[in-house]
């Protein structure tokens, strides 16, 4: 709660001095029922990035998504019509950043993506004002591709979801693995029981497993997946091995390789400045999301160092620069302003008390995404 | 498809159809007897498993945990129907399914407040960890075993208590009618906080129980709710031995749809397109299946009243 | 105590002037706001019928909602692609006329409403809600897996569909729109409770024995009652689909129909404008708390159950101080 204050006296404070803002960013994001971890830390790695700054002319306005698709356009348009909002950011998922991203750009605002960054964004519906600082959607499975063939698994069992993500997570995968697969399923979104899934991976003679479920179907699978007693190695994306819940899924967890394209172990200046700032300010660990809102902020904070947001070719020639120090070490854009980036291999392990992640090893290397020629941009 | 491959899947469906009996069996209960649509049971699921994992945190013990659901969700129950449900039995069925869907708001974000966004983390314990094997050489999770064990038990007892004791003689008094035991001299608010208490900690003790192999999080119960409506629809409402039959039907044919179906579409489309049309009609499996059953018996299989 | 008359006549004007301030005020949000109350209230109306007269508890109108809403996005998507809508037997294409897709948009939640109906209405009571409601769950669930139109990350347009002779994208203009929608399913509203069909419902709501002793179908007649409430609730989704320019399968959640429902019970059931002034009311408590605390639904909850508890007959029944207008 008393976070919650802090950010409300800052939000007023630069309010009250909105007179002389030179920007106005709206963040719309998830802060209540349940994907609200994800936006509160999206929200608060974002913050801490402009406090460190220094700049006191960026005013934030922050908003509630509920995680509901009309409520996000709602939003939008009150902070496009009565806020006249500069820059949007902060859309954790996809479907919701869908609703937005497209009716915002094609009125002319920026849009820095620090999460969500659906196919269509990144190919044919690519937009000159549309930013993704996190990665293309498809990356972190791409890369569980890649790992897995080259760990030498032959037959591995994915899943995940049956949605528009979860079909990407499948087919993202197979771009970079080729080989034979044991099986193929789709669950249902928002299943919490996983039982006849880990009961055909054990039948199907599967030498791994891959799968995607983010938020709490992932750690139900990986709970019960421990307790089958199946045992086979099991590669995720980064999302079920968050430092968000992977307090909630435990020891089932640790071992498990996942990808990804940050981590708290990362060796470099910017990420060790800050895990420390984050752990200082709101004593816990940073998650992924808290990283990306974090370059997101310092990505626009160095393009306003180099234009004006009111000179909409200069300011966005500036971002495309992509001139700050990322938390991730090597970072550029694009052509379709998505990351080329390294991902990473990380291994659950626990430290301490706490389960965390360390990297073992890199899965790709600038990898950048599979749409970058589908966009006239 | 190999047979051990399908005696597992059926044992599935009959623990996810053991547990969801929990569930449903409040929900008949309260409406048999008081009449009450409650919305908010899959909230009181939530406060069991959030109550287990405090608890499972703080002692490290398992047992102490699933007591704790019982009685947190038994407590909340008991509470609610004093301070608000208490006000609704006279109502029609729409105030009720307002102020229950108010409920839901305020236990939802009312949990949040208290515990954070986070999930929170609940495990099974060292002694049922990891699985047995069966005879036929199937390995099956030792827990999931448990689970159906206890969920019949709980049966058992539920039917012995409703048939044989003297609450269960005013239960099925109330059911049959309401003004009668109330001239009987059955201190009859004093039954339905009772009956309401029951229901609630029989959910509170599902949704520790499940909160182990699942995610313990806000707005968990919601989806589990639901199934338990089609579950006590199929059933017959206010039946006990309905809800038991009602909920093994769903279990199963949740966990059989999802595994057969994309394998029938198999047969006439590519693979991948299969799992992912299959998928869709499986999500769908329980709710034809509550259709064809009111088709055939409009008010369920065991219900007595329309 | 004012009269009923008294406080529609309020809300009337309410809807009239505060949009009309904000234009000259220059608020467009406060339009859009509005807007959002008067597609809710077009909304919750087409359920007070089923509800109000009907005596119908559904709890799946997010269906109708979902499907009007989905009527706008296939028919405006495969306008915006270029793309037939189907080849055979024969050639028909997308389209972004809103009369059109107004159409659409009843005649198919229409139909979803007789097949559902005609299942549903076999049960009563406490069944007949629940089976709504999983009638409701079937649709989404089916919605967000099938992949054709989007699936969970529903349908994006990026220009709001026309209406000749209008600028639909200028706020105050598509208001008056939806706001003309809402007169006319008042309108009809009032017409039917006063028809002789409106007779023969109430009567089957009350005396069921009653009507088919003097040789009517009560079941049939209720049937008509839920077609036409899912007709209204399916323009409402279109004119919501476009207002957000987009549709997802969140229309279709038992969240939403939980919500229409609170719309027509915070105002008063069987009120005519009942379910206006609940629209509003939700509205602007999830606009005023949202602004106040991360926690707000909790205080919604709060607020919600206070109403119902304290009294009946909703906001207009209290405001009028009569209690509900059936049983």
């Amino acid at each position: 709660m008393s976070m919650k204050t802090l950010m409300t006296a800052a939000a007023l404070a630069a309010l009250a001095q909105s007179a002389g803002a030179e920007v106005k960013v709206g963040m719309i994001t998830t802060l209540s029922g349940g994907g609200a971890s994800l936006g509160i830390d999206t929200r608060d790695g974002f913050m801490l990035a402009l406090d460190k700054s220094g700049r006191d002319d960026i005013e934030v306005i922050i908003e509630d998504d509920q995680r509901k698709p009309d409520v996000a356009v709602q939003i939008t348009d009150k902070m496009i019509q009565s806020e006249k909002v500069d820059v949007l950011t902060g859309i954790v998922w996809s479907n919701l950043a869908m609703a937005v991203v497209p009716a915002a750009t094609a009125q002319g605002l920026f849009y820095l993506s620090t999460n969500a960054a659906p196919a269509q964004l990144a190919g044919k519906g690519c937009n000159q004002n549309y930013f993704a600082v996190s990665y293309q959607n498809d990356n972190l499975h791409e890369a569980a591709g890649a790992y897995t063939k080259e760990a030498g698994y032959a037959k591995p069992f994915i899943l995940a979801p049956n949605y528009p993500a979860g079909q990407d997570s499948l087919n993202g995968f197979k771009r970079f693995y080729d080989g034979e697969l044991a099986g193929e399923i789709y669950t249902e979104l928002g299943q919490t029981d996983y039982a006849a899934e880990i009961a055909q991976i054990r039948a199907s003679g599967a030498d791994s497993v891959f799968f995607f479920l983010p938020g709490g179907m992932g750690i139900s699978f990986l709970k019960q997946y421990a307790d089958s007693g199946v045992g086979l190695p099991v590669v995720g994306p980064a999302f079920s091995f968050d430092q968000a819940i992977l307090q909630a899924v435990g020891e089932a967890a640790v071992g498990v390789s996942n990808t990804s394209t940050w981590s708290k172990d990362l060796d470099n200046p910017a990420n060790a400045a800050f895990v420390a700032a984050f752990q200082e300010k709101y004593d816990r660990l940073p998650s992924i999301y808290a990283a990306q809102g974090y370059d997101t902020a310092n990505l626009l904070v160095s393009a306003l160092e180099k234009a004006d947001v009111s000179d909409a070719d200069a300011f966005r020639a500036a971002l495309a620069e992509a001139d700050f120090d990322s938390v991730r070490g090597k970072f550029s854009f694009a052509a379709n302003h998505h990351p080329i980036q390294d991902i990473y291999v990380r291994e659950v392990i626990k430290e301490g008390d706490i389960y965390t992640n360390k990297i073992t090893g890199i899965a790709m290397e600038d990898r950048a995404n599979a749409y970058v020629d589908e966009c006239s941009m | 498809m190999s047979a051990i491959l399908i005696v597992e899947q059926v044992l599935n469906g009959l623990q996810s159809g053991v547990m969801l009996f929990l569930m449903a069996a409040g929900l008949t209960l309260i409406f048999g007897v008081m009449g009450l649509i409650n919305l908010a049971h899959g909230s009181l699921y939530m406060v069991g498993a959030f109550a287990a994992a405090a608890v499972a945190g703080a002692t490290g013990s398992f047992v102490l945990a699933l007591g704790a659901a019982l009685v947190a969700a038994a407590l909340a129950g008991g509470i609610v129907e004093l301070v608000v449900i208490r006000r609704l039995y006279g109502r029609d069925h729409l105030d009720q399914v307002l102020a229950t869907f108010a409920l839901i708001l305020i236990f939802s974000e009312g949990t949040r407040w208290l515990f954070g966004s986070f999930p929170l983390y609940l495990d099974i314990p060292d002694w049922l960890a990891g699985p047995v094997t069966l005879p036929g050489g199937i390995q099956y999770p030792l827990y999931r075993l448990a689970l159906i064990v206890v969920g019949l038990v709980i049966a058992a007892g539920l039917g012995l208590l409703i048939s044989r004791t003297r609450i269960g003689i005013q239960i099925r008094a109330g059911e049959n009618d309401r003004e009668m035991i109330a001239a009987l001299g059955v201190d009859i608010s004093r039954l339905y906080t009772l009956v309401f208490a029951l229901g609630a900690g029989l959910a509170g003790l599902a949704g520790a129980l499940v909160g182990a192999i699942q995610s313990v999080q806000v707005g968990m119960g919601e989806p589990v709710l639901i199934s338990a409506f089609v579950v006590i629809v199929i059933g017959g409402i206010g039946s006990i031995k309905g809800a038991l039959v009602g909920a093994l039907m769903v279990g199963l044919t949740d966990t059989l749809g999802g595994i057969f179906l994309p394998e029938l579409f198999k047969l006439f489309t590519d693979p991948a397109k299969a799992t992912a049309t299959g998928s869709a009609f499986a999500s769908m499996a329980i709710y034809v299946l509550m259709a064809a059953v009111l088709v055939w018996r409009p008010t369920g299989l065991f219900g007595a009243r329309a | 105590m004012i009269r009923e008359r008294t406080v529609n006549a309020a809300i009337l004007a309410l809807l009239v002037a505060v949009p009309a301030w904000a234009q000259w005020a220059d608020e467009p949000f406060t339009i859009t706001l509005a807007t959002r109350v008067v597609i809710f209230a077009v909304a919750a109306v087409g359920l007070n019928i089923a509800l109000g007269l009907g005596g119908l508890v559904s709890l799946g109108h997010a269906v109708y909602f979902g499907l009007g809403g989905y009527a706008m996005g296939v028919l405006a998507s495969h306008a915006q692609n270029y793309s037939p809508l189907m080849e055979w037997p024969l050639q028909l294409d997308g389209t972004k006329s809103m009369p059109v897709i107004w159409l659409t948009a009843i005649l198919s939640s229409a139909l979803a409403a007789v097949a559902i109906g005609l299942l549903a209405l076999r049960t009563t009571g406490v069944y007949f809600i629940m089976i709504t409601l999983a009638f409701g769950q079937m649709a989404y669930f089916f919605a967000i897996s099938w992949p054709a139109y989007g699936g969970e990350d529903g349908l994006s347009i990026y220009v709001r569909n026309s209406f000749p002779g209008l600028n639909t994208l200028i706020p105050i203009q598509f208001y008056g729109l939806c706001l003309a929608w809402l007169g006319v399913v008042l309108f009809l509203n009032a017409r039917l409770a006063r028809s002789s069909f409106g007779l023969v419902l109430t009567a089957a709501r009350q005396v069921p024995q009653r009507v088919e002793a003097v040789g009517l179908d009560p079941t049939r007649a209720k049937l008509v009652a839920l077609v036409i409430s899912g007709a209204i609730t399916g323009l409402a989704g279109a004119l919501f689909a476009d207002l957000n320019r987009f549709v997802s399968p969140t229309m279709l959640s038992w969240q939403m129909s939980g919500e229409i429902m609170v719309f027509v019970i915070l105002g008063g059931v069987a009120r005519l404008f009942g379910p206006v002034a609940g629209a509003g009311i939700f509205v602007l408590l999830e606009h005023l708390l949202g602004g106040i605390s991360e926690y707000w639904q909790l205080f919604l909850g709060i607020i919600l159950l206070l109403i119902v508890l304290s009294g009946r007959g909703g906001v207009v029944g209290m405001l009028s101080g009569r209690g509900a207008t059936h049983e």
